[in-house]
């Protein structure tokens, strides 16, 4: 599972996923807006204090996601038991494969046993594996774990796909109207009659089945909403004094959508990234369990599970650490939805929530 | 320089038709005079003013006149060259201060950048120089004001940041669009006063689009009264609000508080503005006038002078007056 965008381990090199970086950006530019302008301060200040618990659980996932995103190769090879052998070596690691290094059993035992589950023969290490193991022997929770990485890419990059897409047609369609509202109207409405999951299956069929392909059709089926959103708040913006000042002034229209328009939308760009987060880890979950999913996902660790949950004595660790993941990540990041809307919304600012 | 406008015509499409809003509207604004268009809501002052710039909402346009600036054309200049006259030398400031100004950047920082559209100085400089503007303007503690958001300022305040926009470029001619409409009438003439020191100042020339008798007769030299999209009366300041010729002139004078004894009641216009749709074939106030008679409603009277200084477009004018 090596780097999205690395051609292939480099002896010794740092590499890591842009996106999981980006993410981070995005904490930090959140931070550095609200240093220096009131209005991010006190929305900013205003979700800490609503959500704290929940800022504090993204900020964990964030957290693991970057230990898992920053690979490098080399280090203390401890795989000796199995004779190291040289493959492994020029494989790129991330601290949290280093910290799991050597977790793996040979089969499926249950949370914190001591014993494999079906012959019951001793573990390797036994009582060390605290969401069990799976049908490889792999350690769950490392799985889980390294799910975070992966749920982060696919919002992440989806939403980077989608809603500069969405603000760029939404705001021209907005401003401009006419014609060229007419062509994104229409290309909104066939996107839309279309139904999505199919749709994204064909998608994915035809871009292939990666990582980013799968976020590319989530993304170009998940635009439309905030596109109209964008497209409205615009043609509401395009009507008001100040617009009409600044071209009483002589402003070029592309400085008045960039200076005038876009800033009055970032705080809908805020809540849509958020809100539509969570709906687009959620959609890969749908989608893994067609089969078409990001390869480590907990929707994939969820598809993979549905069979054990028939067998007798129920294999049920699997999908229940995975999907306490998902479970915990989306409340968490809904939560802190909702919070930004509130806070940006002025008839519920000042409220406490 | 004198801006000098004829026969300006802005049409709205509407059904099949073509309404003219501004219709046939010619007036001459020398160099450093104020000119007050006067008309009550829907009688196309603020459209004119739009046609000026060449702002006219889509899918309005102007048809037909010609807006000479200085005795250059602004209706056939190209997109560059209109944009340059815009602030430069046309500027505009807007009735609603609570608006025009972008809610989420810094006063300030949007004086400086309008400094910075037409000229080229370094952000420093700019800067310097809109809080010049901003002490011009009457802007108390203008340091501290600069960073602040326009939610954090009054109304008030608020419009004197607006006309230090205006004004950064030093144009040539200012449209004030009922500057002083959304305040209340202390900050009102302080307002009126400080467009009649930067008038004097910067020797700008003032178009001036009010309802309001009261701020016209404050500031203007000359009056033009519109009613529905044409111009009924043109007169100096003093001889319209002394001696109206037009009937509809004087209806708005003698509905003002003040004109009639206490206790006795004021004149109204009877009716409503009739919509762009009904406009009657003749002079438009035909439906409401109270000295209508028979060309009234067929012929459009023509605006012709009385005097030097005052002319009015009404048939009524021509015959004697009963009980005069």
């Amino acid at each position: 599972m090596s780097a999205l965008f690395s051609a292939g381990p480099v002896r010794e090199a740092l590499i890591s996923d842009l996106i999981v970086v980006l993410v981070l950006a995005l904490f930090l530019a959140a931070g550095w807006a609200a240093r220096r302008n009131e209005i991010w301060r006190e929305a900013l200040v205003g979700v800490l204090r609503r959500r704290r618990y929940s800022v504090l659980v993204l900020s964990l996932y964030v957290f693991v996601a970057l230990l898992d995103s920053v690979l490098w190769v080399g280090g203390a090879h401890s795989v000796t038991s199995t004779g190291a052998d040289k493959v492994a070596l020029q494989e790129a690691r991330s601290p949290l494969d280093r910290a799991f290094a050597d977790s793996s059993e040979k089969s499926y035992s249950a949370p914190l046993s001591r014993v494999e589950f079906y012959d019951v023969s001793a573990l390797a290490r036994p009582g060390s594996h605290v969401f069990g193991t799976n049908v490889l022997g792999q350690d769950v929770l490392y799985l889980t774990i390294k799910g975070a990485r992966v749920a982060l890419l696919i919002g992440g990059l989806t939403s980077l796909i989608a809603i500069p897409l969405a603000l760029f047609f939404g705001i021209l369609a907005g401003y401009f109207g006419g014609r060229i509202d007419d062509v994104v109207f229409f290309v909104m409405s066939t996107l839309v009659s279309m139904p999505g999951i199919l749709l994204l299956i064909a998608l994915i069929m035809a871009l292939g089945q990666s990582t980013f392909s799968v976020c590319v059709a989530l993304g170009v089926t998940s635009w439309v909403g905030f596109c109209r959103l964008a497209r409205g708040e615009t043609m509401k913006l395009r009507e008001l004094d100040f617009v009409a000042a600044a071209r009483s002034l002589g402003v070029k229209d592309r400085v008045i959508l960039v200076r005038h328009i876009l800033p009055n939308l970032m705080h809908l760009v805020v809540i849509t990234f958020v809100l539509m987060f969570s709906g687009l880890v959620l959609s890969e979950a749908t989608l893994a369990w067609l089969g078409i999913g990001v390869n480590g996902s907990w929707g994939q660790m969820i598809a993979q599970a549905k069979d054990e949950l028939s067998r007798d004595p129920i294999v049920w660790w699997n999908v229940v650490a995975a999907g306490a993941a998902l479970f915990v990540l989306l409340l968490a990041v809904n939560r802190v939805g909702d919070a930004l809307r509130d806070v940006f919304d002025p008839r519920t600012r000042g409220e406490k929530l | 320089m004198a801006l000098e406008v004829e026969g300006l015509t802005t049409e709205f499409p509407l059904g099949d038709r073509r309404v003219p809003i501004v219709d046939d509207v010619s007036f001459v604004l020398p160099e450093g005079r104020c000119l007050a268009l006067v008309g009550e809501s829907g009688s196309g002052k603020s459209m004119t003013a739009l046609s000026l710039l060449r702002l006219v909402p889509r899918p309005g346009r102007v048809t037909r006149g010609s807006i000479r600036l200085g005795g250059r054309e602004l209706r056939h200049l190209s997109v560059p060259e209109i944009r340059h006259v815009r602030g430069h030398k046309l500027a505009m400031i807007f009735q609603e201060p609570q608006t025009s100004l972008n809610p989420v950047v810094r006063v300030g920082e949007q004086v400086t950048e309008a400094i910075l559209l037409h000229e080229r100085i370094g952000r420093g400089e700019a800067r310097k120089r809109a809080l010049g503007l901003f002490e011009r303007v009457g802007i108390p503690e203008p340091g501290a004001r600069f960073d602040y958001y326009p939610h954090q300022l009054s109304g008030g305040l608020k419009q004197r940041v607006m006309i230090s926009m205006a004004l950064s470029m030093r144009p040539e001619v200012l449209i004030a669009d009922e500057p002083t409409t959304a305040l209340d009438v202390t900050i009102q003439a302080q307002i009126l006063a400080l467009l009649r020191d930067l008038q004097g100042e910067f020797g700008m020339s003032i178009l001036l689009i009010t309802h309001d008798l009261g701020v016209v007769n404050q500031l203007a030299d000359e009056v033009l009264v519109l009613y529905a999209g044409r111009v009924v009366e043109k007169a100096a300041t003093n001889q319209l609000l002394s001696q109206p010729l037009h009937p509809y002139t004087r209806g708005l004078l003698d509905s003002l508080p003040g004109r009639r004894r206490p206790g006795e009641r004021l004149y109204e216009i009877q009716g409503v503005v009739p919509s762009p749709l009904d406009w009657p074939r003749g002079c438009r106030f035909c439906t409401r006038c109270p000295e209508v008679f028979e060309p009234c409603a067929e012929q459009t009277p023509p605006l012709e002078a009385f005097s030097s200084e005052q002319s009015a477009a009404c048939h009524a004018r021509h015959r004697e007056r009963p009980g005069t």
